[in-house]
C-alpha cells in the first residue's frame, strides 16, 4: 500500500464527481482527500484525489475513471511524481496566546491570517506531515477548530491539459 | 417564429424518429404523459409497444437491441416507472447492450421537494449506465438524445438514461436535429497499434498449442467474418463464451465448444495446457476463468479488446491489442503463418468424446423415464431455422439450452449473461420478435424465471408476436437446488415451487398452448409449436432433480471441471 495522487481532467458536468466517487465506493476504497476546481481552461475541471492503495488497484481505478464519458483524462502519480501542498487553518483562543506560541509560529512558518477579539486563525501550507505536526502542538493551546484541505498538486511530468483535448 | 416552435414532447418523438428508432417499449404515467400524447400523432412513423411492467419494457428493448444491433429504446414515467428500469439498465451495462431509456421527471421547479413520483433516477442509475443526464430545458432535449444515441451505440455499447422534466416536455422550442458524431471527452476506441500486431503474430507463429477464446466483442464489433478468416488460416482451436455463441458457426472445423462453469469439458480442461491464449472481445468473467490463480498460468496471453479498462483487469496480458477487433483480427490474419494444429486439435476431440459419453448421451438420449432439458433442446434443433434466435432466462435451462442449441448464425443468442437476471427471457423474446416478425424466436425459460415477468404474456397477446415459449418445468429453482445438493448437504431451502397450471395462464391470454409430460409426445408437440402461426406456449415437465454438468465449482480451477 502506497499513497497515490490521481488527477482527473473533466468536463464540468453535473454529477461527474458522483460518477467518480462511486467507482471507489464500489470497490470499498477510501478516498483520503479530494479537491475539485476549475482548471485554467474555462469549462474544464480538475479533480485531485489522494488514495492509499496498491498500484494494481490504482490502475484499475484510473481505467474506470477514464471510462466515464465526460472525463477527458485520468492519470496517477506516486508522491515523488508530484509537487503538492495542503492548507490548514487553526483557530486558537486569544486567552492562550503567549510567547511560546510566537516561537512555534516562527518555527513552522505559519502565519496569523485573522485576529478577532476572542480568537486568532493561523494558517500553514505544506505537506500533511507538517500540518499534522503543528496540529499536535496546538492541541496544547486550547485549539478551538482545525480544518485541512485536500491535496492540490501538479505533476512533474511535462504534459499540458491541451494535449488531452483534441 | 412561433409556428416553427414545437412542444418538447414532440421534439422527443421526432428525435427518436431522426435516430431511426422503429420500435419503442414503454409504459405511460404522469410525468411522461406529454411524450405519450405526442406519440399519438406519430404512430405511423414509430411503433410503441405497451408492456405490462417497465422491467418488461427494458428487457424487451434489450432483446430488440441484441438481435438487431440497433439501439433499443424504452420509455417510462418518473418515480416507480424509472426505478423499475434499474435491473434492465444494470443488465445492459454488464452485457454491453446499447439502450436509450427516456424517463419523465417532475417539473424542474419541483425537483428536490419530494414531489409526487419524484425520484433521483439520475443518481440511482449512475452505476448502471454508460451515461445519463437530466434535461430541464426544452432546448436541451434534442442534443441530449443525439448524444445519448451516439454514446449508447459507439465504442463499447451500453445503456444511456435521459431524464426529462415535465416542463421541458410541455415548453415550446425549435426543432433542428443535429446527430452527434463525437465530442472531446469521449474516445470511442483507440486505433490498433501495428507493433502490438507484430508482437502477437510472433507469439502465435511460434506457438505449438495456441488456443483462441471469443466473446460477444466479436458480435458487437461485427467481426464474425474476420474471426473465421483468422481461424481458417491459423488452424487454431476456438471456444466461445456464453455471449460469444453464434459469432462462429458451431460446425466450423476449428470450433471446439463453450467455456466456463457449465461449458464443455475440453475447452475448460485445455485452457491450462495451451501455450498461447488469444482472447478476442471477452473480459475473463469469473464464470469463464474459475480460480484466476490457476488460470492459464502456463500460457502467454494475447488480448484483443476494445475497452482499455478490460485489459489486465482479471488476466494479465503479455500482448494487449487494444482497439476494434474487426480491424485487429484482419491485421493479425495478414501477419501470421498458415498452419494446422492437428495433434493439438485432436486433444480437444478426445475430451469431447469423454464428455459425450459421460454427459451428453444422458442429456440428449436419456434412458430414464423423466424428460431431460437436453432432449428438448435437441428436438428444437431438428426444427429450428438456421437464423432462429434462442432467448433464455437464467438457471439450469439457460445452461442446458446454451450447451445443446445448435448456433449457426450471429445474433441468435439472447440471454442475461453478466447480471444473471431471472425474468429476462419472456420480455427479451418479445423484443427480439418485434424486430422481425418473420424470424423464429424461441424463448426457453424455467418455471422460476417465467413467474418473474409472466405478465408480459399480455404484451405477446396484444402484439401477436409469434414467440415460441418453451417452459422447462421441474418445479424447482433448479440451479439453486443443484448447488444445495452439491454444496449445502441437500438442504433444499426454499427452492421447491408449487406452480400454477401454466397452460391455463397461457390460455387466459389466448396463447395456444400444450403441456408435455411424456417423451412420446415431445417431438410432435415441438413440431406443432413451430408450425403454428402465432405465439405458442409449450410446457415440458422435466426430471425434477437433474443437474447440469460439466461443472466448475466456485473457487475451482478450469481443469477441475467435473463431469458428474
Amino acid at each position: 500500500m502506497k499513497r497515490y495522487t490521481i488527477f482527473v481532467i473533466t468536463e464540468n458536468f453535473i454529477g461527474i464527481l458522483n460518477r467518480i466517487t462511486i467507482i471507489f465506493t464500489r470497490r470499498g476504497i477510501n478516498i483520503d482527500a479530494l479537491t475539485a476546481s476549475e482548471s485554467r481552461i474555462p469549462g474544464i475541471h480538475r479533480i485531485t484525489i489522494e488514495v492509499t492503495a496498491n498500484e494494481d488497484t490504482v490502475i484499475q481505478l484510473v481505467n474506470q475513471i477514464e471510462k466515464i464519458i465526460d472525463v477527458i483524462k485520468a492519470f496517477y502519480h506516486e508522491d515523488e511524481g508530484v509537487v503538492y501542498q495542503e492548507i490548514a487553518l487553526y483557530k486558537i483562543p486569544v486567552s492562550r496566546l503567549d510567547g511560546g506560541l510566537e516561537k512555534i509560529i516562527r518555527q513552522h512558518n505559519a502565519k496569523i491570517i485573522a485576529a478577532e477579539p476572542e480568537f486568532v486563525v493561523l494558517e500553514l501550507t505544506g505537506h500533511k506531515e507538517q500540518t499534522q505536526e503543528l496540529l499536535e502542538i496546538l492541541k496544547g493551546y486550547g485549539l478551538l477548530e482545525f480544518a485541512r484541505s485536500g491535496r492540490v498538486a501538479v505533476a512533474k511530468r511535462m504534459l499540458t491539459i491541451e494535449s488531452f483535448i483534441k | 417564429m412561433k409556428d416553427m416552435m414545437i412542444r418538447g414532447a414532440d421534439i422527443v418523438v421526432r428525435s427518436l424518429i431522426a435516430e431511426q428508432a422503429e420500435v419503442i417499449f414503454g409504459y405511460p404515467g404522469g410525468a411522461i404523459m406529454p411524450v405519450y400524447d405526442a406519440l399519438y400523432d406519430y404512430h405511423e412513423q414509430i411503433k410503441h409497444v405497451l408492456t405490462r411492467h417497465e422491467q418488461g419494457a427494458i428487457h424487451a428493448a434489450q432483446g430488440y437491441a441484441r438481435v438487431s444491433g440497433k439501439v433499443g429504446v424504452c420509455l417510462a414515467t418518473s418515480g416507480p416507472g424509472a426505478t423499475n428500469l434499474i435491473t434492465g439498465l444494470a443488465d445492459a451495462q454488464i452485457d454491453s447492450t446499447p439502450l436509450v431509456c427516456i424517463t419523465g421527471q417532475v417539473a424542474a421547479h419541483l425537483l428536490g421537494t419530494d414531489a409526487f413520483q419524484e425520484t433521483d433516477v439520475v443518481g440511482i442509475s449512475m452505476p448502471a449506465t454508460k451515461w445519463n443526464i437530466q434535461v430541464r430545458r426544452v432546448e436541451d432535449i434534442a442534443p441530449a438524445i443525439a448524444k445519448g444515441f451516439f454514446i449508447a451505440r459507439s465504442g463499447r455499447p451500453g445503456p444511456v438514461l435521459i431524464d426529462i422534466t415535465k416542463n421541458a416536455q410541455t415548453d415550446f422550442g425549435e426543432f433542428n436535429y443535429v446527430p452527434c458524431l463525437g465530442f472531446r471527452s469521449y474516445k470511442t476506441y483507440e486505433p490498433v497499434e501495428k507493433t502490438k500486431i507484430q508482437e502477437a503474430a510472433e507469439l502465435i507463429n511460434k506457438a505449438e498449442r495456441p488456443y483462441l477464446l471469443f466473446g460477444q466483442g466479436v458480435v458487437l464489433g461485427k467481426a464474425e467474418a474476420e474471426l473465421k478468416f483468422f481461424l481458417d488460416k491459423s488452424g487454431i482451436p476456438a471456444a466461445s463464451t456464453l455471449l460469444g455463441s453464434g459469432a462462429l458457426p458451431q460446425d466450423h472445423p476449428n470450433y471446439v465448444g463453450k467455456l466456463g462453469m457449465h461449458g464443455n469439458y475440453a475447452p475448460n480442461m485445455l485452457t491450462n495446457q495451451c501455450d498461447v491464449l488469444i482472447a478476442v472481445g471477452m473480459r475473463f468473467d469469473d464464470r469463464v476463468t474459475g480460480d484466476l490463480k490457476r488460470y492459464a498460468k502456463q500460457a502467454k496471453v494475447i488480448h484483443l479488446e476494445l475497452d482499455p479498462a478490460e485489459v489486465n483487469k482479471n488476466v494479465k496480458a503479455n500482448v494487449a491489442v487494444v482497439g476494434d477487433c474487426k480491424e485487429s483480427l484482419s491485421m493479425l490474419t495478414a501477419a501470421i503463418e498458415a498452419k494446422k494444429h492437428e495433434s493439438w486439435m485432436a486433444r480437444f476431440r478426445e475430451f469431447e468424446q469423454q464428455e459425450k459419453a459421460a454427459v451428453m448421451q444422458h442429456d440428449i438420449t436419456p434412458t430414464k423415464l423423466g424428460l431431460t432439458m437436453g432432449e428438448v433442446i435437441h428436438q428444437i434443433n431438428q426444427y429450428k431455422a438456421d437464423d432462429a434466435v434462442l432467448v433464455t432466462d437464467v438457471g439450469q435451462h439457460q445452461m442446458i439450452a446454451w450447451r445443446y442449441f445448435n448456433y449457426k448464425k450471429s445474433r441468435t443468442q439472447v440471454t442475461s449473461g453478466g447480471l444473471g437476471t431471472m425474468g429476462f427471457a419472456l420480455p427479451a423474446a418479445l423484443g427480439a420478435q418485434l424486430h422481425d416478425y418473420s424470424r423464429q424466436v424461441i424463448c426457453v425459460v424455467g418455471d422460476g424465471g417465467i413467474q418473474m415477468t409472466i405478465q408480459e404474456l399480455g404484451t405477446i397477446m396484444q402484439t401477436k408476436a409469434p414467440v415460441k415459449i418453451v417452459l422447462l418445468n421441474n418445479n424447482y429453482l433448479g440451479m439453486v437446488r443443484q448447488w444445495q445438493q452439491m454444496f449445502f448437504d441437500k438442504r433444499y431451502s426454499f427452492t421447491e415451487l408449487d406452480n400454477p397450471e401454466f397452460i391455463k395462464i397461457a390460455e387466459a391470454y389466448n396463447i395456444k398452448s400444450q403441456k408435455v409430460s411424456d417423451r412420446a409426445d415431445l417431438k410432435e408437440a415441438i413440431e406443432d409449436m413451430f408450425i403454428h402461426d402465432g405465439p405458442f406456449f409449450l410446457e415440458v415437465v422435466v426430471e425434477k432433480e437433474d443437474n447440469v454438468f460439466p461443472m466448475i465449482a466456485t473457487g475451482c480451477s478450469v481443469e477441475e471441471v467435473r463431469l458428474s
